[in-house]
Order: structure tokens, then C-alpha cells, then sequence
């Protein structure tokens, strides 16, 4: 690669009041190439990308951009899309009750004198959908779609305004393994005709299977480029430079005491919420113990959040069956408070939408699921409650100014922590932790895993969900694999691997 | 790291306070700047005065413009809390309304209905005044309900249904009246807005009888108000949680008793303490305390914020806004009983444009429209700002289309302000 580089982010300073959240960061794209920026949260990586797209005009950070040669100062985001560079960021920018054309040409529209030719539209959407391997019609709307084929939209929308530097931030965050590797794939095919992509993202191994070249990001500070191509590189050594330390052990050690069954779930079946008739969770037969980590494995789609949620005061679905035995007692699951009632809880994937009150601050968020411990007679007890939000903070290393500090200000780590300290204080037996790391760094994954270890040793059965195999394979105990609304496997943790899930999950297609 | 973090709040200097709690007195303080510029602006001696002779008055004379203005005299202190306490009733439960995520405009209709009602059950059909005032409470707490039912159960928009409420009851009321007005009402039911706490001392002080008790009353609520400001501080300070600065925290407390004890003097001087202000008050210290201390104004507040995240959290989120519906029915049948009592009459046209005012209140209050922000306090506050330009322009002789002119401004004023400080700090 003797040629010129496409962009040179150079020196890259920006301060925010109080904050220094780039330090002289360089990144140098080349043609062609696919360049992944990795690094923990809040190493900088979105303020990164936000000054190359002009979300921070220029002037409001030092250091300089060359793109294609030139030094460019852009002001807006129009103006760095002008010039051929766009993002597509991880909450999608779809209209979802727009169709995929409208959607591709919004603020685009092939229009003479404000009249809308649709006729060229749908053809160019056509061409697009074909150029990245999407089989939709132009006229679905995109609510209709699911994640994986939205995402594929967005990159549908950024070919038509003739993209030159794709930039992804956790492009594959949401998506499941087949999707995954699609969208991988179709950045190769981009590579080929010459189109440079920068991708933002925590799974490491996406990073080796494409990138060509990796820079590591930490405190605000390039700390390493790595080369694909002239040396091998690990994940190990990788996460080395994110955390700037060797992270010799990824899963914390654990001894677990496994004791009694205290959670039995018997012949569950839940139907789709909309469409009666389609049959969402076929049969579900799951048993966890007292210290127990259960894990679930299996890919998106498969019913995993489907399953929890029934189960937690039927949150989900309708026309549901089966039985919740827990402590060898019929357990009415009915309701939201029944089922807290009964020793269940249930932490979300999505703690934004579904975890937390972001406007409120930490010590509301974590008393919310259990304000009769802080009560008498309905007048909440102030300093009770402050002392009890104190103790999580403490306990679960909550890092935060005070827990008067706003939710939304925390890092999705410490977010995590506050939706966990939310479901301890409600004093479950049986937790559900539906996707506990999901977007969160290294590091607080590692005391996430630790906070897991805790309540299973604390002598409460934990069911894991999680699409990230070696996390599973890291913390269980025991795994069911799902698939389509069914276990199709059931393996103890030692004798699992990646491979034999996989094989499970295929093996169950076959049929 | 907590103790560091604590001390740095406790020497945290008073500007910085100031700054990050702006908007909480910048409210406090447009409404004394407003009730201070109406003092002035309804002053007797600058009427029929040319500009260039009001602003020599105000330079020479100051003192005795402030003196002679009319706003503050106890006889239009009086009036202005029995013109505005229905408006502040139904404000109490509209920003649990509004906190909660939702909004009801069937309020005006609801209160003019509810009155309607009352009239027609004490004056053709003879009904004890109390049995009637408990009907009508119960009444207004059915309506309430059932359109909270809508929102709730149905997960119809509540702006649809109080849409539709507030035609229903503004026809209903009509109905109800057969188009005419109904009144006189007996002497018991008019004392719940013209009666005032009858004196327990007879004294004359200050030029004329002076009710003592208004007086001590005011000061017994003062000193209530300081003791519990005082115990909190106590406690945060346990906690080393206090982040306001001493002097402000005196400076508060200080203009707290002022403003009651001044309020109740002045009070006194008049007839004494109306009955409807002795209702409003119970009221809004019930309603601070709700949502402030107990666990339904908690989860009220949390529904708003994230009502996905609520429910999830074993809050029955449907229920919480039945409730809510119900108690803003009731308070705004209280409303309506409260201003039928004051008219002695009810009229069809009872109640009209009441939601407007109400809403504006909480809004000029600082509570946000996609919920789960606003304080009793701020709606009280905004109620008041409204009542005190209402009464103001008034008395300066201001068209009542200039006044509405001019009431949209400040209502726009006061949200442009609330969402420009809320960007800055964020």
C-alpha cells in the first residue's frame, strides 16, 4: 500500500468543559482499506468520528483532517457527506413507517420542482438493494424489516450519496451471527471497488476476520496501530492495548456450590403478542438451581428475550401455557408484581428504553422495583433510601459523582450496575439477566461477571442470556441452547464450546 | 472518594448554586418582579399621568407610588386568592397529569359541569349543600376515572379523550342547566368561597378591627415551614449531602417568612383568612407531600420518565393512571364547586377556557411535556404568576384581548427561558 491515504486525522485535540476527551489522536485510512477503531468505552472513539463528520465543526477542536489530499474543514455533517464521507450510526436513522425508498432518498429525493419522481427512485432503490445483497421490495416499510436487513438499508443510503469512507459504529451490535457475517462480507466487497471503511466495534473477532489495519484508542489517546497483514495479531494482544494492561484472565474465577432446584419452568408456550397465531416459545422445559449460572445460548431470533419476559409477569406474548414451579411451588408468574413476588427478576437488554428512568437520577433508579423496602405505609423514608443507594454504589463500584448523579450521564458499564443494584435491592431469588455486557467495556464486563459470581455464590440461580458464546461458555455453569423457540441442547459449561453450540443451533435447523 | 466529593459540594461557592439551580428561583423571582411592577403599574398616583410624568413620580416620589399601588392592598390580596384558587386546585392534579406523561383538557368543561350539577341539586331539587358538595366531589371523581380508564386500559391518547371529554361535559352542562343560569345558592354552600375563619379575638390595631387570628395562623405556618426546612438541612447535613450554601439557605427561610407573615398581616387587616385559602392550602402541602415523601408521587414521576422501564419494574402502570385521572376528576369538580359558590350562580358558560389557564400554570411552572419533570411548587408558582397579571392588568384597565395577547407572551417567555437554561447546563 504505497498509496496516498484517503483521510489523515492529524493531532486531533478536543476539550470539552472540564474534559480532555482527545489528546493528539492521528488516524490514517488508506485507500481501500477497512480500518477498525477499537477501544473501551469513553476512550473516545464516538468524539472521534464526530469531529470527522463535522458534528464538532471545525474550530472547536484542533489538529487537522485531510481527506483525499486535501485539508477540510467541515462544518456540518452535509458538508463531510459532501465530500463522500458518511456514518451510519448504531441507533439506526430510519423512518420506520417510511418504505426503504423513501427512506434511501429522504432529503434526497429525485424530484423536479418538489414532484417526486418515483418511477426513478424505485429503480435506483432496486440497483442499490442488489448492490448490498438486500431481496425487499422498495416499497416495505421499514418497520417491517428486521435489524440486520435495516442496517443494510442505511448502507444502501449511504452508496447513493456516493460514499468514499464508510464509517460503522457497532455496525453488528444488534444483529445475529448470519447477519453479522453478511454485512462483514459485503464491507470485503466494498474494499474491492475501492471504497474505505472505518469500523467502530467491541467484537474483537470481527475486527481480525476483516480489518486491515486497527487503531486502539485509550483515554483519549491513540496507543497503538496494528497491522493485520504484517503480523499476527490477537485478541489478546489487542485487549492489552484497550486496557493497557494484560487481561490475564477474561471470566473471574469461580467455585460454585450448586444446591437445591429452586427454579423449575414446565411445557411453556407463548404466542406472538400480534399475530395469534404464530407460535413464539414451543415447549420450554428449564430448571436452575440455588448458585446456580445458567446460561442461554443461541442467536437472535431464537425466542431468548421472548422466553424472559413471558416468564416475567407474562411482559410478553399472549395465549401462554405451561408452568412456573419455584421452591417445588406452583408460582403465579401472571403479572409484573406477582412475579417479583415471587422471588423472580428480570434486568433487560435494552436498559435505556426498558432499565432505567435516564432523567432520574441513580439513587430513584435503584429503590424503584422495590419502594416498599424503603416505605412505611407509602411515605418513602429518605435517608433510608439514601443509605440503601449508597451500599450499591459501594458494592457493585458504581463510579459516579454522588448517586444524585442523572442516569443518562453514565457510561453504559455503570448504567448496568445501577439496573443490577435496581434487582438486588428487590431480594429475587432467581435472576434474568438478558444480555448483562451488551455494549459495555472490557473492564466492566469483568466486574459485571464478578457481580454474577456474587449472587450466584449469595446462593441465587442466575439465567444468563447472552450472544456472546465465550461469555457464556466463561461464567455458566450449565447452557441450554435455543433455537427457534425451543432448547435444542443442553450441555454443562465445561463441556461446551463454541463449536458444539454452533453445531446444536445448525443441527436444529435441519429438521 | 465519597467524603472528598461531599466536602467539595459543602465549600462548593454560592454563585456556582445559584447558577446550577437557576431556573428553580429564577420562577420565584419573576413572580415577586411581576407582583412588584404591578404594585406600581396599578399605583393611584400615577393615573392620568403622561410617560415623561410617571418616570419623574418614580425617580421624586418613589415611595409613595409604591405605597399607593393597589395590587398588595388587603382588600385586592383577598380577591386575587379567591379569583385564582380554583385555577390552582385543578393545577395540583394537572401536573400529576402532566408529570405522568399525559394531559387533560376536559378540566374546564368537567368543573363548569360539576357546578352545574351542584345548582340544580341544592337549588330546585333542595339537597343539603354538604350532601351535594360530597356528590359532586364523587361525581367528579367518575368522570375522572372514566376517562382515565380510556387512557389507561385502552391506551387511547389522553389528549383524544379529554378532547372529547371536554365537549361531552361542556354540552352536558348546558343540558343540565337547560341553558339558563341557576342560583341563588344557600348561605352554607356560599361560605365555601366568600366565608372567611371567623375571628376568635376581637382587636383593633392598625386603624380599623384586626383579625388576630389570620395573623397567627400565618405565623404558626411560618414557623412549621422553617422547622421542616430546617430539620431537612439537618438531615442532609448529617449526610453531608447539603450542596446549598448557608447564606442562601438563611436567605431563603428569611423571605419564606416574610412573604407568609406579610401575606397574613395583610390578611388581617382585611376580613381575615378566606375559607377557600385555608382549602388550598391543605391541599398544596398534601399534594408536596405526595409527591415529594410517599411512593405514589415516586412512581408518578418514574411512569413519566420511562413508563416502559416503570412497568417492567412492577409498577401497574395502568392503575397509577386510573388513579390519576380520578383524584385531577375530583379536584376539578372541587374547582368547579369553588367557583359556582363565588358567582352564586352557575352559569353554562362556567369552566370555559379553565383547562387553558391550568395547563399554562404547570407549564410556566417548569413541568416538561414529555413528563416526568415539574413540582407542585412550580405549578402553585405559575398559577399565581397568571392570577397576579390577570388581576394586575385588570385593575390597570387592560382589554381583555391585550391580556390574552400578553399571557401567551409570558406563557411562551417562560418555557423559551426553562428550555434554554435545561440546554445550557446539559
Amino acid at each position: 500500500m504505497g498509496a496516498e491515504p484517503i483521510l489523515q486525522m492529524k493531532n486531533i485535540t478536543k476539550t470539552f468543559p472540564g474534559v480532555k476527551a482527545l489528546t493528539n489522536v492521528n488516524l490514517t485510512v488508506m485507500p481501500g482499506e477497512i480500518h477498525a477503531v477499537v477501544g473501551e468505552n469513553g476512550a473516545g472513539k464516538s468524539t472521534l468520528m464526530k469531529v470527522l463528520s463535522g458534528v464538532y465543526p471545525a474550530g472547536s477542536y484542533d489538529g487537522a483532517i485531510d481527506f483525499e489530499g486535501s485539508a477540510r474543514e467541515f462544518k456540518t455533517i452535509a458538508d463531510s457527506e459532501g465530500t463522500g464521507i458518511i456514518i451510519i450510526h448504531q441507533e439506526l436513522a430510519l423512518v420506520p413507517l417510511l418504505s426503504i425508498a423513501e427512506n434511501i432518498f429522504l432529503g434526497h429525493e429525485p424530484a423536479r420542482h418538489g414532484v417526486i419522481n418515483w418511477f426513478e427512485a424505485f429503480a435506483r432503490t432496486k440497483a442499490l438493494l442488489k448492490k448490498v445483497g438486500l431481496e425487499e421490495h422498495p416499497n416495505t416499510l421499514i418497520t417491517n424489516i428486521g435489524t440486520g436487513k435495516q442496517q443494510l438499508v442505511e448502507i444502501a443510503k449511504a452508496l447513493n450519496k456516493k460514499v468514499k469512507l464508510l464509517i460503522l459504529d457497532e455496525p453488528t451490535s444488534s444483529l445475529n451471527e448470519t447477519d453479522s457475517n453478511a454485512l462483514l462480507e459485503l464491507l470485503k466487497g466494498f474494499k474491492a471497488q475501492g471504497i474505505s471503511s472505518i469500523l467502530i466495534t467491541h467484537k474483537l473477532n470481527e475486527v481480525l476476520k476483516v480489518a486491515d489495519r486497527i487503531t486502539v484508542l485509550r483515554d483519549g489517546m491513540t496507543v497503538d496501530t496494528l497491522d493485520t497483514h504484517t503480523a499476527k495479531v490477537s485478541e489478546d494482544r489487542i485487549i492489552k492495548a484497550m486496557v493497557g494492561r494484560e487481561l490475564t484472565d477474561r471470566f473471574p474465577a469461580r467455585h460454585s456450590k450448586i444446591g437445591e432446584t429452586i427454579f423449575e419452568v414446565k411445557d411453556w408456550s407463548v404466542y406472538h403478542p400480534l399475530h395469534a397465531d404464530r407460535h413464539v416459545i414451543k415447549g420450554i422445559n428449564l430448571h436452575a438451581k440455588a448458585g446456580e449460572v445458567v446460561g442461554i445460548a443461541g442467536l437472535m431470533g431464537a425466542g431468548r428475550t421472548e422466553l424472559a419476559m413471558s416468564l416475567f409477569g407474562r411482559a410478553y406474548g399472549q395465549k401462554i401455557t405451561g408452568e412456573a414451579v419455584i421452591h417445588g411451588k406452583h408460582a403465579d408468574v401472571s403479572t409484573i408484581p406477582k412475579a417479583m413476588d415471587a422471588g423472580l427478576a428480570y434486568a433487560t437488554e435494552d436498559r435505556k428504553t426498558f432499565g432505567l428512568v435516564l432523567i432520574d437520577h441513580i439513587k430513584h433508579n435503584v429503590t424503584l422495583a422495590n419502594l416498599g423496602g424503603v416505605s412505611r405505609s407509602s411515605v418513602i423514608d429518605e435517608n433510608k433510601e439514601l443509605s440503601v443507594a449508597q451500599k450499591y454504589r459501594k458494592d457493585l463500584a458504581i463510579r459516579c459523582s454522588s448517586v444524585f448523579q442523572t442516569t443518562i450521564n453514565l457510561s453504559g458499564g455503570n448504567q448496568q450496575k445501577v439496573v443490577l443494584s435496581k434487582w438486588l435491592f428487590s431480594g429475587p431469588d432467581i435472576l434474568i439477566l438478558d444480555e448483562p455486557t451488551r455494549g459495555i467495556d472490557v473492564g466492566a464486563k469483568y466486574e459485571i461477571y464478578g457481580i454474577i459470581n456474587q449472587l450466584a455464590e449469595a446462593g441465587k440461580a442466575v439465567i444468563v442470556i447472552s450472544s456472546e458464546m465465550p461469555e457464556l461458555l466463561g461464567i455458566s455453569d450449565r447452557i441450554y441452547v435455543m433455537n427457534e423457540g425451543r432448547f435444542v441442547a443442553e450441555m454443562a459449561a465445561k463441556d461446551a464450546s463454541q463449536e458444539k453450540i454452533m453445531r446444536a443451533i445448525m443441527k436444529s435447523w435441519d429438521k | 472518594m465519597t467524603e472528598a466529593t461531599d466536602k467539595t459540594f459543602a465549600r462548593t461557592d454560592i454563585m456556582r448554586f445559584v447558577k446550577a439551580n437557576i431556573r428553580d428561583y429564577a420562577l420565584l423571582l419573576s413572580l415577586l418582579f411581576i407582583m412588584a411592577f404591578f404594585q406600581i403599574a396599578t399605583s393611584a398616583a400615577l393615573q392620568q399621568t403622561s410617560f415623561v410624568d410617571t418616570l419623574y413620580l418614580l425617580f421624586t416620589d418613589f415611595g409613595n407610588v409604591v405605597k399607593q399601588g393597589v395590587l398588595f392592598k388587603p382588600v385586592n390580596m383577598t380577591n386575587l386568592i379567591l379569583q385564582n384558587s380554583y385555577i390552582v386546585i385543578m393545577a395540583l392534579g394537572m401536573l400529576l397529569v402532566i408529570v405522568a406523561g399525559h394531559i387533560d383538557l376536559s378540566v374546564g368543561s368537567v368543573s363548569g359541569f360539576v357546578g352545574a350539577v351542584a345548582a340544580v341539586m341544592m337549588v330546585p331539587w333542595k339537597i343539603d349543600p354538604f350532601l351535594t358538595m360530597f356528590a359532586c366531589l364523587a361525581l367528579g371523581a367518575l368522570i375522572g376515572g372514566g376517562q382515565g380508564y380510556f387512557v389507561a386500559y385502552h391506551r387511547i391518547p389522553a389528549f383524544i379523550v379529554t378532547l372529547a371529554g371536554m365537549l361531552i361535559f361542556k354540552g352536558l352542562s348546558l343540558t343540565v342547566l337547560g341553558g339558563a343560569s341557576v342560583g341563588p345558592f344557600p348561605k352554607s354552600f356560599q361560605l365555601l368561597s366568600s366565608g372567611f375563619v371567623p375571628d376568635a379575638f376581637t382587636v383593633t390595631a392598625f386603624g380599623g378591627p384586626f383579625n388576630l387570628l389570620a395573623l397567627l395562623i400565618g405565623a404558626l405556618v411560618t414557623a412549621l415551614i422553617i422547622y421542616f426546612n430546617v430539620k431537612e438541612r439537618r438531615e442532609q447535613q448529617a449526610h453531608g449531602l447539603a450542596e446549598e450554601p448557608d447564606i442562601i439557605f438563611i436567605g431563603r427561610n428569611v423571605l419564606i417568612a416574610i412573604a407568609f407573615l406579610g401575606f397574613s398581616f395583610l390578611m388581617a387587616r382585611y376580613k381575615g383568612l378566606p375559607n377557600v385559602l385555608i382549602v388550598m392550602f391543605t391541599l398544596i402541602a398534601l399534594f408536596v407531600f405526595i409527591t415529594t415523601r410517599t411512593t405514589f408521587g415516586r412512581r408518578v414521576y418514574a411512569m413519566g420518565g420511562n413508563e416502559k422501564a416503570s412497568k417492567l419494574s412492577g409498577i401497574n402502570t395502568e392503575r397509577m393512571t386510573l388513579l390519576i385521572f380520578t383524584i385531577m376528576g375530583a379536584l376539578a369538580a372541587l374547582a368547579g364547586l369553588v367557583f359556582a359558590a363565588r358567582l352564586n350562580v352557575a352559569t353554562p358558560k362556567a369552566g370555559l377556557g379553565f383547562e387553558l389557564e391550568v395547563i399554562a400554570a404547570c407549564f410556566i411552572g417548569g413541568a416538561a411535556v414529555t413528563g416526568g419533570v415539574g413540582k407542585i411548587i412550580g405549578a402553585v408558582i405559575g398559577a399565581f404568576i397568571i392570577g397576579v397579571m390577570n388581576n394586575g392588568m385588570s385593575i390597570m384597565g387592560i382589554g381583555i384581548d391585550w391580556q390574552q395577547v400578553i399571557k401567551g407572551m409570558v406563557l411562551m417567555l417562560a418555557v423559551f427561558l426553562d428550555v434554554y437554561y435545561k440546554n445550557k447546563a446539559a
